[in-house]
């Protein structure tokens, strides 16, 4: 399958249909046993490194150290990817993501909600021209979910290309211009999802996925 | 990847290290604690004479050396197993061996407090005068811990993928590290003035077990950490 450069891709699937091993293949996590994956013409096994910088990658765990503080965590991996201007940086997406009062607290003592939000930040800290999420929405409250859904927003309109794994139909296909059905490690189904409506699409995932993980 | 940016990263990774350990003191303090019960078990439970302390004393040190070692290993990749920091480290765009070698610093770090304390302790408690080359028992530290440490961080990067990690380190780092223990207890003998040569050949084993366990594991983490 192509993704265009700006494209948002929502993919859905039952429990082990293999949406998060996408995802790891995707983001040079583990190889693939089988194919490629290629961005801007560069395979990401020969290139991880170079191709490493423009991923951030949003996951069901944080990648954040919990003796550390909200600050620390995003200079420490800001500074793993060389982010310039990183104090300036560091400042406008702690307050994006609603955590600027709490910045110096450990992350030890961050609700679920909290880390994910600072999670999101960790991953967007080196403005990564590809960004991957699996399942986001877990554990968010509202205000965490407004946060994600804004900056999902910013990011689908400031042309980066996102990819998102989601059993949320609502939230996945909102913004998505192209949905994909997972199921057993391959695409069974892909569709614009203007192109139908949400009740269409439940119908269709039900048949193909037999209604496992909604 | 540069010489400087891989240096960089190293830096910014022993800064993470550091400042997370220094917070909770959670490795630093199990290994003193129970470096300190030995030194304090060994000054009850054995009464030496002179001539036999400075045969069994290198030996007890290095067993200190060796267990309080192991419990900081065992601990080493603990931080990166929670939340899965591990994969967030993976991820950034550096050579991954860069990981490696800043754990193994890290943990050369807490093993040069550890003997810092502990090994004038031993002398004090043994009432056993300081060693007559201190030079050649400097070196027998540092290479004997080197050695340890590099190839006790390799397989606790392994250890760590197994839920029974801990369980599993002391098996397989014990035999692995038996050249690296003998060697570094006959070089300390030595520096104890209580040999009459030929201990150039340990110190020649720990400088060619130092090369090989440095350019294996920098060669085979990466391919460890797909594991």
């Amino acid at each position: 399958m192509e993704i265009a450069p700006g494209e948002f891709v929502a993919c859905f699937g039952p429990n082990g249909a293999g949406k998060s091993t996408t995802l790891k293949i995707l983001a040079a996590l583990s190889k693939p046993s089988s194919g490629q994956v290629i961005i801007d013409g560069q395979d990401i096994q020969e290139n991880s490194l170079a191709l490493r910088r423009r991923i951030g990658v949003i996951s069901h765990n944080s990648f954040l150290y919990g003796k550390l503080t909200a600050r620390e965590n995003l200079e420490f991996y800001g500074r793993m990817y060389e982010v310039s201007d990183l104090d300036r940086r560091v400042e406008t997406i702690l307050d994006q993501v609603g955590l600027i009062l709490v910045a110096n607290e450990p992350v030890a003592g961050f609700s679920r909600g909290m880390q994910q939000r600072l999670a999101i930040a960790r991953a967007l800290i080196h403005n990564p021209s590809l960004v991957l999420l699996d399942e986001p929405y877990t554990g968010l409250d509202e205000m965490a979910k407004g946060i994600l859904n804004t900056i999902l927003k910013e990011l689908s309109q400031s042309k980066h290309t996102v990819f998102l794994i989601t059993h949320d139909f609502d939230q996945g296909l909102e913004q998505s211009d192209q949905a994909l059905i997972l199921v057993g490690g391959k695409i069974v189904y892909s569709c614009k999802p203007r192109s139908l409506s949400r009740e269409e699409f439940r119908l269709r995932y039900l048949k193909l996925a037999g209604g496992g993980g909604i | 990847m540069s010489i400087n940016s891989y240096l960089d990263k190293l830096g910014v990774l022993l800064w993470k290290e550091i400042r997370s350990e220094f917070r909770g003191q959670e490795i630093l303090s199990s290994m003193l604690i129970f470096s300190l019960l030995v030194v304090a078990s060994f000054g009850f439970a054995v009464d030496l004479m002179d001539d036999l302390t400075g045969q069994v004393l290198p030996g007890i040190i290095w067993i200190t050396l060796t267990f309080a070692g192991i419990l900081g290993l065992n601990r080493s990749f603990t931080a990166e197993k929670q939340n899965d920091c591990l994969s967030g480290l993976i991820l950034c765009p550096s050579d991954r061996s860069v990981i490696f070698l800043a754990k193994t610093v890290m943990n050369m770090l807490l093993m040069a407090i550890v003997e810092l304390v502990t090994v004038p302790l031993f002398f004090i408690v043994f009432n056993y005068p300081a060693p007559p080359y201190p030079g050649w028992f400097f070196l027998a530290l540092v290479l004997g811990t080197y050695c340890f440490m590099i190839v006790g961080t390799f397989l606790s990067a392994l250890a760590s993928a197994s839920k029974a990690g801990e369980m599993i380190l002391p098996v397989l780092i014990i035999p692995l590290i038996i050249p690296v223990l003998l060697s570094a207890v006959m070089m300390t003998k030595d520096s104890f003035g209580l040999m009459t040569g030929g201990t150039d050949i340990y110190l020649k084993i720990l400088l060619v077990y130092g090369v090989i366990f440095t350019v294996l594991p920098l060669l085979l983490f990466d391919y460890l950490l797909e594991v």
